[in-house]
């Protein structure tokens, strides 16, 4: 009864257009803006920062970020994992070398860097389409991987090959190091996810989102009405690496506080966020959400069930997780193959024609 | 001959053999791929599955122990027979067709009609699900297989070679046995697929599925043909593969070897997929040995990938692939 948009009036143009023209979908986004920023920082603690909410935040970004190119502009992407590394390398590099640059802005000058390195890679995809363009992605993906491990350069030449983030602060509190805080991690990393999300919603709305959106629906035809191809998939890629850049920086500064190149941003990290976008649904900023909260959240919960529950050795659970995550994926995909978002979508039709069927 | 030249050609000749290896884990990706359009991601972790349950079968082992052990707090582990290589590959090969009617049966039928990258998720899914399902099943650890393939130096291309040029190549047995049996399989694929009335309906499928239905040819059961069929091809790889590094985990990932071996070679084609793996074989072996000292080595990570990227941008649909038209 309350899911309505009859009774809701809009007066002007700005108003019609507006992302959530019903009025309990505002109050539900702001109300859950309001919990994110003003209640949870209060009640977190260590183990759901560290286990949840910040690899959620981050896979949201990058999830985003993919999902601008894959969802939106139909450019299959595996290389995920070795542009989120050039994020964090360049995070790196910016924080060792100019130590008085305030934090925010080397993760931003380091998504900028990766969209740069994104769209030199993204220029293939004006003669490349489809699988080819997946597989040709991968270059990307074990190049910047093996670059990273054989230039010392990017890592300071330091023995172990490793990066590890130094401390750094925000307005005096410690936003990386080991003395962070677990609620100012969170918040750092909430305020960008809010800013992303923000801009990619209103980016994919507007003339650049259409023109990539025609893109993906199809190329030639797009062109035929006067989308230019190569500004758009550029700019997807630059966009989507960008995202993607500054997920790699907070994913490494912020959250691991140190990282190896092959392991923390090797294949399995390209595959596991195009995971998160298919569950969530593509072409959808709602279901970048929901996939990264899915799938950072099913391995936390089959590890306490298996692990802390019922007392199985850890090797088996890990297995057991492939298994459940690879079924899942299949029956999701059978059942609803636009993800989570298309649930969510007939959900919501359903209950603004509640209590009537049609 | 100078002894630059002479190490090059060793390369070179060594770089070949490794193709023909890429070329059998391609080999079951143009399969699939021809008869159906999936592009099937879960070819390398079919290899491994096939690899594992071979040594299983062959050292007797019960499948599922440990989870039943966990379980029920038994200790078991084997049934403590062994079972000849033969009747083992035999085995192996009955759980591959099983698996491949299971596919059919619980996940394309259902994915009939959807969009190539919804198909080719199920098949990253279904990789994750195996990857799982083997270890589970016959446990994690590294395994040694070995059916009586020759392996180790071959004495005799070394003793022949040193008497011509003064210098014995090294080049593994095993290697030259891959050779062979990869081209006896693809003969062996070529003949059925032009002489037998199963064959040819599958040629009829791969050209045109609504085509191949309106005269009476069952997608269904072509579809449980060709997963067979791959996973035929998938067993000769895990045994090549097996024998060569042990029956592990990184198995699986030859497939995303296998990925640049299809894109040079065209997604379509049989010979496309053997000579890309040859292509991709020599061409990482010889960059590694003249370039790859200059840069910090280990360039056969990426050079493969690389090397299929540039020839994509003049020739987007590989060497042999069909050519690729667009309409509106």
């Amino acid at each position: 009864m309350l899911y309505r948009e009859a009774g809701d009036y809009k007066t002007t143009y700005t108003e019609d257009s507006q992302t959530f023209p019903i009025k309990l979908d505002r109050i539900g986004y702001y109300s859950v803006l309001i919990i994110a920023f003003l209640v949870v920082p209060f009640v977190i603690n260590d183990y759901w920062a560290n286990a949840v909410l910040v690899p959620f935040l981050i896979y949201a970004i990058a999830v985003l970020g993919l999902n601008i190119l894959v969802g939106y502009c139909g450019q299959l992407s595996l290389g995920t994992g070795g542009f989120m590394a050039v994020g964090a390398y360049a995070c790196y590099k910016l924080m060792t070398g100019f130590p008085d640059l305030n934090i925010f802005f080397c993760v931003i000058l380091a998504g900028f860097v990766t969209a740069a390195v994104g769209m030199l890679f993204g220029l293939p995809s004006l003669r490349i389409k489809g699988f080819y363009l997946a597989v040709a992605t991968l270059a990307a993906q074990f190049f910047l991987v093996w670059l990273f491990n054989k230039v010392p350069w990017f890592y300071n030449y330091s023995a172990s090959g490793q990066i590890s983030s130094p401390e750094r602060t925000l307005g005096g509190i410690a936003i990386t190091g080991p003395h962070t805080e677990a609620w100012a991690k969170y918040l750092f990393c909430l305020v960008f996810v809010f800013l992303l999300a923000w801009l990619a919603r209103n980016l994919t709305r507007g003339n650049l989102g259409r023109s990539w959106m025609a893109i993906r629906d199809m190329d030639i035809a797009a062109e035929i009405i006067g989308v230019n191809p190569l500004k758009a998939k550029l700019t997807a890629f630059g966009v989507s690496s960008f995202f993607i850049g500054v997920a790699g920086a907070l994913f490494f500064a912020v959250y691991l506080g140190a990282a190896e190149v092959g392991e923390a941003f090797g294949i399995q990290k390209s595959f596991l966020i195009l995971f998160m976008v298919i569950i969530g649904g593509l072409g959808s900023i709602f279901g970048s959400f929901a996939g990264a909260a899915f799938l950072v959240l099913l391995p936390v919960l089959l590890k306490n069930v298996l692990v802390g529950g019922l007392g199985w050795q850890t090797d088996i659970a890990a297995h057991l997780e492939f298994v459940i995550v690879g079924g899942l994926i299949i029956t999701f995909l059978i059942l609803e193959p636009h993800g989570l978002a298309q649930l969510w979508r007939i959900i919501k039709e359903k209950l603004r024609l509640w209590p009537f069927p049609h | 001959m100078p002894e630059q030249l002479l190490f090059a050609a060793e390369v070179t000749l060594n770089g070949l053999m490794a193709g023909v290896m890429y070329s059998l884990v391609a080999l079951g990706f143009v399969l699939i791929f021809k008869a159906s359009g999936i592009f099937n991601y879960a070819q390398g972790v079919m290899a491994l599955f096939a690899a594992l349950t071979l040594v299983g079968i062959q050292d007797g082992q019960i499948p599922f122990s440990h989870l039943i052990n966990t379980i029920f707090g038994t200790e078991m582990h084997d049934f403590g027979w062994h079972v000849p290589a033969f009747l083992a590959i035999l085995l192996a090969l009955g759980v591959m067709i099983l698996f491949a009617i299971v596919v059919e049966k619980f996940i394309l039928k259902h994915l009939v009609n959807q969009p190539p990258i919804i198909l080719f998720m199920a098949t990253i899914g279904l990789a994750y699900f195996m990857e799982g399902f083997g270890d589970l099943m016959w446990g994690s650890d590294i395994k040694k297989l070995d059916v009586g393939l020759p392996q180790g130096i071959s004495g005799v291309i070394d003793e022949t070679t040193f008497d011509w040029f003064g210098y014995g190549f090294f080049i593994d047995r095993l290697d030259i046995a891959a050779t062979i049996v990869a081209a006896i399989l693809v003969s062996v694929l070529v003949l059925f697929s032009q002489y037998t009335k199963q064959g040819r309906a599958m040629r009829a499928v791969a050209d045109d599925h609504q085509a191949a239905l309106s005269v009476g040819i069952s997608l269904r059961f072509i579809w449980v043909l060709v997963w067979s069929i791959a996973g035929f091809v998938a067993l000769v790889a895990g045994i090549m593969w097996g024998t060569k590094s042990g029956v592990q985990f990184s198995l699986s990932l030859i497939a995303l070897k296998a990925l640049p071996v299809l894109m040079l070679g065209g997604f379509t084609s049989i010979p496309g997929a053997i000579v890309g793996g040859l292509i991709v074989g020599v061409g990482e072996k010889l960059f590694e040995f003249a370039i790859g000292p200059m840069i910090g080595g280990a360039t056969e990570n990426w050079f493969a990938y690389m090397l299929a990227l540039l020839f994509l941008v003049f020739r987007p649909q590989g060497l042999f692939g069909e050519k690729i038209i667009e309409r509106v």
